[in-house]
C-alpha cells in the first residue's frame, strides 16, 4: 500500500506537532521511522492510521483518505504497546478481537508467534511484563498481515533475544508476504539494517526521505591532519567536526566522487562511512533554534532507486 | 556480523568473490537465494539484492529466471586476473611503504619471500 503525505498539518491546541510534511512512499517496503523524543512519529503514525484527524493537508493510503474510512482502516495496523487495543482482559482476547478485526488474520502464524516469545494465551494482559506486552504486539502486528503495518517503538521492555526473535520474525514473513512496513524507533543501530527506505522527522518537519543505503553511501568521515583535513572538507555540507590534538575528525554529507576520494587519499586523509545512528544525531540535532544541518536539496525528494 | 568499513552489500559481494576464488563455488553452481542471505544476515532483502545485482553486473554471477542466481562460467579466471592486475598496487606497494615507514631492509623482505617459496 502506498503512501501520500502532502502538507501535512497537526495541531494539538497551540502546539503544531506535525508541520507541512511532504513525502511518498511507494509501499510493499520496509521504513525506518526515525525522529527524536517529540518529532511528530506517533502523531504522524496515529494520522496514517486514521486515529487522528489532519488539521490540514492531505494523507492518501492506498491513494483514499484515511480518517473515518473503514475501507482503508480496515487495512491499516498501527501497534502500540500491546497492540492495537487498550483494556484488554487476556492475551487471547487480544487475538479474539485482533481476528475479528483482521481480514488477513493468520491464528496458525500467531500461535507459532506466541510460543517463540514464551506467551501463553491465559496470561492477564494488565499483568504481563512490558516487554511481554511489546511482544504480544509484535504477535498481533505480524498475524494480521495488514497491508500496511505499523510498529511504535515495538520493542520497549523486551531483552535482546527477544527483539532478535521479532527482527526474523519480522523479515521472514515480510519476505513470504511482501506489504508495507513502518518501523519507528531509537534502537537505530539494532534496526538499521532492516529498512530498505528511511524517513527522519525533527520538531515536526521532514528532514529526509532516502534509501537507507544511499543514505549511507553519503555519509563520509574525514580523518586526518588537521590543516588537511579542514583543506579537503572546505565546501562541502559538515555535520559534526571533533578534533582530538593534531589529528581532526570531520563528517561529512554527500557524494564524493572517484576524483575526491583520490585527492583524500594523496593528501593521506582517511575515509570512512558513518554509521545510521550517527548521521541520525547529526542530522537532528540542533544547537538552539540553528536548523539542522542541510541535507542535500534533494533529499526530500522520493528517491528514485538509483543508488549512488 | 559486519565490519563497518563498507556497506553490508558490499561485503556480501565480496564474500561471494572470496568463495569463488578459492574454488568453495564452483562455475554454473547455484548461489543462496537473496532471501537466504537477507535471512543469515539479518538484513533488509533489497539490501541483499542489491549485492546480487552488483556481482551480476560484474559478470561473476547469472540469473535464470524464476530459478535462481549461478557462478558464472569464467568468473573464477576473471575475478583472478583482474586480482592479478591489481596485485602490486594493492599488495605490494602499501607492503613496501609499510616496510619503509618502520625500518625494515627490502632485502629482508626479499629474503623473506625466498624463504616461503622454499619451504612450499
Amino acid at each position: 500500500m502506498n503512501i501520500e503525505v502532502s502538507g501535512l498539518r497537526v495541531n494539538y491546541g497551540d502546539v503544531r506537532a506535525v508541520d507541512d510534511m511532504t513525502f511518498s512512499l511507494d509501499g510493499g517496503k520496509i521504513y525506518g521511522l526515525l525522529g527524536r523524543n517529540g518529532s511528530g512519529k506517533t502523531t504522524l503514525m496515529s494520522v496514517l492510521a486514521g486515529f487522528r484527524r489532519e488539521s490540514g493537508g492531505t494523507v492518501r493510503v492506498g491513494g483514499r483518505p484515511v480518517f473515518e474510512n473503514s475501507e482503508v482502516t480496515r487495512e491499516i495496523c498501527l501497534i502500540r504497546d500491546a497492540g492495537e487495543t487498550i483494556d484488554i482482559d487476556k492475551v487471547e482476547d487480544a487475538l479474539y478481537f485482533a481476528e475479528w478485526l483482521r481480514p488477513r488474520w493468520d491464528a496458525a502464524y500467531a500461535g507459532e508467534l506466541l510460543d517463540r516469545f514464551a506467551l501463553r494465551r491465559n496470561m492477564k494482559v494488565k499483568e504481563m511484563s512490558k516487554g511481554q506486552r511489546s511482544a504480544l504486539g509484535v504477535v498481533v502486528g505480524l498475524a494480521g498481515r495488514s497491508p500496511l503495518t505499523m510498529f511504535d517503538e515495538s520493542y520497549l521492555g523486551m531483552d535482546a533475544p527477544s527483539r532478535y526473535a521479532f527482527y526474523d520474525a519480522l523479515l521472514a514473513d515480510f519476505m513470504e508476504h511482501p506489504r508495507t512496513i513502518i518501523l519507528s524507533t531509537h534502537l537505530i543501530e539494532e534496526y538499521s539494517s532492516l529498512f530498505e527506505e528511511v524517513v527522519i522527522i525533527d520538531r515536526g518537519r521532514l528532514v529526509l526521505h532516502e534509501e537507507s543505503q544511499t543514505l549511507l553511501s553519503r555519509g563520509t568521515s574525514v580523518t586526518g591532519t588537521a590543516g588537511q583535513v579542514e583543506a579537503f572538507t572546505a565546501g562541502l555540507t559538515v555535520l559534526g567536526a571533533k578534533r582530538l590534538g593534531p589529528t581532526a575528525s570531520v563528517m561529512v554529507y554527500g557524494d564524493l566522487d572517484e576524483a575526491m576520494r583520490r585527492k583524500a587519499r594523496e593528501a593521506g586523509l582517511e575515509l570512512g562511512p558513518i554509521a545510521m545512528q550517527d548521521l541520525f544525531i547529526h542530522l537532528t540535532e540542533a544547537s538552539g533554534d540553528a536548523a539542522p544541518a542541510a541535507p542535500a536539496a534533494d533529499a526530500s525528494a522520493n528517491p528514485s532507486g538509483d543508488a549512488r | 556480523m559486519f565490519d563497518d568499513r563498507s556497506p553490508i552489500y558490499r561485503q556480501i559481494a565480496d564474500r561471494i568473490k572470496a568463495d569463488v576464488l578459492s574454488g568453495a563455488l564452483q562455475g554454473d553452481e547455484q548461489v543462496m537465494s537473496t532471501n537466504q542471505y537477507a535471512a543469515f544476515y539479518r538484513i533488509n532483502p533489497a539490501t541483499a539484492a542489491k549485492a546480487f545485482q552488483q556481482l551480476v553486473d560484474e559478470g561473476v554471477l547469472y540469473k535464470k529466471r524464476g530459478i535462481g542466481m549461478f557462478v558464472s562460467p569464467a568468473a573464477r579466471d576473471e575475478l583472478r586476473a583482474r586480482r592479478r592486475e591489481r596485485f602490486f598496487a594493492d599488495v605490494v606497494d602499501p607492503m613496501v611503504a609499510e616496510a619503509k615507514a618502520i625500518g625494515i631492509p627490502l632485502g629482508d623482505i626479499v629474503k623473506r619471500i625466498d624463504e616461503l617459496e622454499r619451504n612450499r
